[in-house]
């Protein structure tokens, strides 16, 4: 029994195939998806899913959150964006860290809403730098 | 019978309107590649979501309707539903608006006709001009349809969402379904009515069961701080995709429109002319018959 894993972003469908283990990035922790689990509904956080066939890593791919949606014989990946590891660059999301942290400076204590959502972001700029700097060493054993 | 003078200027007049909808049929073609590329790439992330939603909603059928989000399983009353509409700001575009505001109307007598209130929502000058006149006391609001780029389709996905939530929270309406024309290609595009609250559940449930084997799902996290995430995300991602399939559509039916209006014109420009000849001919043969005739009577 296998697991049918959707990857889709707004712009485009990433991928769609047949696994054994997706691992993803929830926001209370990573979460390995398996056939045959219970249906789960999942925040994501940024950061690698990593899909595994036969014990093998099939493919990884850098999200910067969304929602999965895991049944007994699917997940469906629905990705804020997504981007391959080698797409990643340090600079770009340094880049984009400092503006956020710009905005943070500037958000009021009452603007609940928007705290959340800049976290969120400032999170997944920070996990892609981190991310970047392991591709960049080469040691993808660690993501 | 016309005088050769007036044939010449209705001749003129069918060529310059020629012009007029051939330069039209490019820039809707044009327009249209843009459009079409940017409905379709929208439509997978829009349908997963929509899949997944009516996953949820199945799943959450045998759950007290009062314990979940409105956005969810609606406010618990069936009395007032709001229609919104995609139409286009602009016209000639053959029956693009003509075919989803007909579709739009029979659903409004549908939803009158089991006493339900309406509430209606054009989006696009030619549907809000259309409905205020025949139905002002249910119109609410209208929006324009400027569409032109994604940033403006997003900005009109925002607001709409943005109104919808806020009016489901308020109680202030109990169901919402959006009428748009689905790209099919461009010389097809199909009215659709879209319901969006509360969520419809998946089409067939049986799969829906059998996925879920009936189990209830689990959230992480919480399932309000999930679902107060998720239900406005898929009002925006559903506004979203609908807006650039209708403004695909109607570039894609304003090319055909205007196509066959070239057409149309070319075969008005042949036959014109072939009076044009007819009558000169005629009036050659007239004037030679009376020169012969007076030469013989000399």
């Amino acid at each position: 029994m296998s697991l049918r894993t959707e990857i889709v972003s707004p712009e485009r469908r990433y991928t769609d195939r047949e696994v054994d283990m997706v691992v993803v990035p929830g926001t209370e922790g990573d979460i390995a998806a398996m056939p045959g689990r219970a249906p789960l509904l999942l925040q994501l956080r940024g950061g690698v899913i990593t899909l595994y066939k036969d014990d093998q890593v099939l493919e990884r791919c850098f999200v910067t959150g969304g929602f999965v949606d895991m049944t007994a014989d699917h997940c469906t990946i629905l990705a804020d964006s997504v981007r391959a590891l080698e797409d990643l660059s340090i600079d770009d999301a340094s880049q984009t860290l400092d503006e956020l942290k710009n905005q943070w400076t500037r958000v009021g204590p009452d603007e609940v809403e928007l705290q959340e959502s800049l976290g969120r972001q400032i999170q997944a700029a920070r996990a892609e730098i981190e991310v970047a700097e392991k591709v960049k060493q080469h040691d993808l054993k660690s993501l | 019978m016309p005088s050769l003078k007036e044939l010449r200027g209705r001749i003129a007049g069918v060529k310059s309107t020629r012009k007029i909808t051939s330069a039209m049929k490019m820039v809707a073609a044009s327009k249209l590649r843009r459009a079409q590329n940017q409905a379709e790439a929208a439509r997978p992330y829009a349908d997963t979501m929509r899949r997944m939603m009516s996953e949820l909603a199945a799943a959450s059928q045998g759950m007290d309707p009062s314990t979940l989000p409105p956005l969810l399983a609606g406010t618990g009353r069936d009395n007032v539903h709001l229609l919104i509409v995609l139409t286009s700001d602009r016209g000639l575009a053959g029956g693009f608006n003509a075919n989803i505001i007909r579709a739009a109307r029979q659903q409004i007598e549908d939803l009158l006709a089991q006493g339900r209130t309406v509430r209606l929502l054009p989006v696009g000058r030619k549907g809000a001009e259309i409905f205020r006149r025949y139905y002002p006391d249910m119109v609410v609001d209208s929006l324009h349809n400027k569409a032109g780029t994604q940033q403006d389709a997003y900005a009109l996905a925002q607001d709409l969402a943005k109104r919808v939530a806020d009016l489901v929270e308020g109680g202030e309406i109990d169901a919402c379904t959006l009428m748009r024309n689905r790209f099919v290609n461009a010389m097809t595009q199909t009215p659709q009515a879209l319901g969006l609250v509360p969520l419809p559940v998946a089409e067939n449930d049986n799969a829906g069961e059998k996925r879920t084997d009936g189990a209830v799902y689990e959230f992480e996290p919480d399932e309000g701080h999930l679902l107060a995430q998720l239900l406005p995300r898929n009002l925006l991602v559903q506004f979203y995709a609908a807006v650039l399939e209708s403004a695909a559509g109607e570039q894609g039916a304003r090319m055909t429109a205007m196509d066959n209006a070239s057409r149309n014109a070319s075969k008005a420009i042949e036959r014109l002319s072939l009076r044009y000849n007819r009558t000169r001919q005629a009036n050659i043969t007239n004037e030679l018959i009376e020169i012969i005739s007076g030469a013989e009577a000399v």
